[in-house]
């Protein structure tokens, strides 16, 4: 079907995407790369020379680098336990036969359309606020002290709110996942005396394994750039600071481009570790 | 006997479910409630629920204090400009992977899904260099351009595995037929492209709609969309959560409504039809 002119209309079809993608990325990280081999203080004399590989030990060596790299582990992991596990529960459960499954649907769904500026705010105030928050009322209502979320517990706020806003992701690919389930596979080894326990273990859980790779690995991605819920709640006090959000105060707060730079290609590799187990599973499925 | 235990099952499950729904909802919820508040009663301790002098006051002043309207029309160039032009370059891009796949085809596809990988933060500053250079700091066509960007991979894909599911029967049956290239595309392809490029632009405007880190970083008074106008409510201010809350409602509800209608959509783009 595919003839010489058609091919060559194709080509000329994809060139724009390709280029301007390639630039894009080519452009910006050639430019890091380069920075993060210079001291450059664009509020203190602006670009000093070559330093070397003085900006990524320095980076590493920093006192914040680890526990940041603590801190978006943490935040990630957490994140993910909590979504793929309430969401394979919330999935089933809204398989089953009931009324208004729709609208309930709709409502689960809901968050992930929340901006993320907006979520973070509303838990932080409306919430989470110590004196005028809601659980604030329900702590005093039992005669407990309320207490300061976003200081005093940080990191489980942070991944409750970001929790929040995945659960929804999580438990819509999930419940697809699960509506494309054989049910008579089910119903037989009903009647063959399984239990509700066993059936999920044998036959559930091993059916939903590539929604849950695939949510594992699109969360992943995404939970590693988290910025505007630090940003808005905490600035990265009280042991919230990711590795992005320590990038982002190098670079803008501090003005220190060279060592933000370095800590930027750092994430740059890590993502791209990540993205690589993302790319074969994509990839595989793209054969079928 | 077996029909009253399943209706009671149905009973069960369906209260379950509501309820859990309804807790999962509950923050939108309160917010859109105590927009209608007045501040004192938005802090009312114990909480008011629905028994209360219901008040479009807080719409108001969130619109003449801080101009919403304005912050608004940005969002909605700036969501629907990065679409817009994205489409133009996607689709051309996805029809051509689609209908004539090429060896490398499939590479392609994944370079350019790879783009998405690259962490924003790692890139933030050039960017911001490029913008200062250009000109395109707070501008709206600044952050169209880059939103089109970080959007397009996902545009691209998406498009792809819609247009993949065209049968190449129909085609050659119009053929056959008699139907010349003009019809071809006007009565054949056209119609049946429509849904998956509808579903595209939906999911897209969504994500450039909430999209907070570039919006946050390269723009300030004059080019800010709702992202960051809402940001300006986390310095003291934002304690007056009557009106935090009316401009939140005022935020969300263009995209939540879009987001409902696209449900479905959105599991088969964000998982490029891996899930099903």
């Amino acid at each position: 079907m595919a003839t010489k002119a058609s091919r060559t209309a194709a080509r000329l079809m994809l060139a724009p995407a390709v280029i301007l993608l390639l630039g894009w990325m080519m452009v910006p990280l050639t430019m890091t790369v380069i920075f993060s081999f210079k001291r450059y203080l664009p509020m203190r004399g602006g670009d000093l020379g070559w330093v070397g590989f003085e900006n990524y030990v320095r980076f590493v060596n920093s006192s914040a680098f680890w526990p940041a790299v603590q801190s978006t582990l943490m935040i990630v992991g957490g994140v993910l336990l909590i979504t793929i596990v309430l969401g394979v529960l919330l999935a089933i459960l809204l398989d089953q036969p009931m009324w208004g499954q729709g609208i309930v649907r709709i409502l689960v769904i809901a968050p992930f359309f929340v901006m993320p500026t907006v979520s973070a705010l509303v838990w932080k105030n409306m919430f989470m606020d110590p004196v005028n928050g809601l659980f604030a009322h329900l702590w005093r209502f039992f005669g407990a002290t309320p207490v300061s979320w976003l200081s005093e517990a940080s990191m489980p706020s942070i991944i409750l709110i970001v929790s929040w806003q995945w659960l929804p992701f999580a438990t819509l690919i999930l419940l697809t996942a699960i509506q494309s389930l054989d049910s008579e596979q089910l119903e037989a080894a009903e009647m063959d005396g399984a239990s509700p326990l066993s059936r999920f273990i044998y036959i559930t859980l091993p059916h939903l394994a590539r929604a849950i790779t695939i949510v594992v690995l699109i969360q992943t991605i995404f939970l590693l750039a988290i910025f505007a819920e630090i940003f808005v709640t905490t600035q990265g006090a009280f042991g919230t600071r990711t590795l992005t959000y320590l990038i982002f105060q190098r670079v803008l707060e501090s003005q220190n481009v060279g060592l933000g730079s370095a800590g930027g290609v750092y994430a740059i590799i890590l993502a791209n570790i990540l993205a690589l187990f993302l790319m074969r599973i994509v990839g595989k499925n793209l054969d079928r | 006997m077996a029909r009253a235990a399943t209706t009671q099952r149905k009973i069960i499950n369906t209260a379950f479910a509501w309820m859990v729904g309804l807790l999962i909802f509950f923050p939108i919820m309160w917010t859109i409630l105590t927009s209608f508040k007045t501040e004192a009663t938005a802090i009312a301790d114990p909480p008011v629920w629905f028994f209360f002098d219901w008040t479009l006051d807080n719409y108001r002043v969130v619109q003449e204090r801080s101009d919403y309207s304005r912050f608004l029309w940005n969002s909605i160039i700036i969501a629907g400009g990065s679409t817009f032009l994205g489409m133009l370059i996607a689709i051309p891009a996805a029809w051509s992977m689609a209908f004539v796949p090429s060896k490398r085809t499939k590479d392609i596809l994944l370079w350019m899904l790879s783009t998405k990988m690259l962490p924003a933060v790692g890139v933030l500053y050039p960017i911001y260099l490029i913008f200062i250079k250009f000109g395109l700091l707070d501008t709206r066509i600044g952050l169209t351009i880059v939103l089109m960007f970080i959007n397009l991979p996902i545009m691209v894909w998406m498009l792809y595995t819609y247009f993949k599911e065209i049968p190449g029967e129909i085609l050659e049956a119009a053929r056959m037929d008699g139907a010349g290239l003009r019809e071809e595309i006007l009565y054949v392809l056209t119609p049946m492209a429509i849904p998956g490029i509808a579903s595209t632009v939906l999911l897209n405007v969504i994500l450039a709609w909430n999209e907070a880190f570039w919006t946050l970083n390269l723009t300030a008074a004059k080019a800010a969309p709702l992202t960051a106008f809402i940001a300006s409510y986390s310095s003291p201010e934002g304690l007056f959560y009557a009106k935090l809350s009316a401009a939140s409602t005022m935020a969300i509800a263009p995209i939540l409504i879009l987001g409902w209608f696209s449900q479905k959509q959105l599991v088969r783009g964000l998982t490029f039809g891996a899930v099903k």
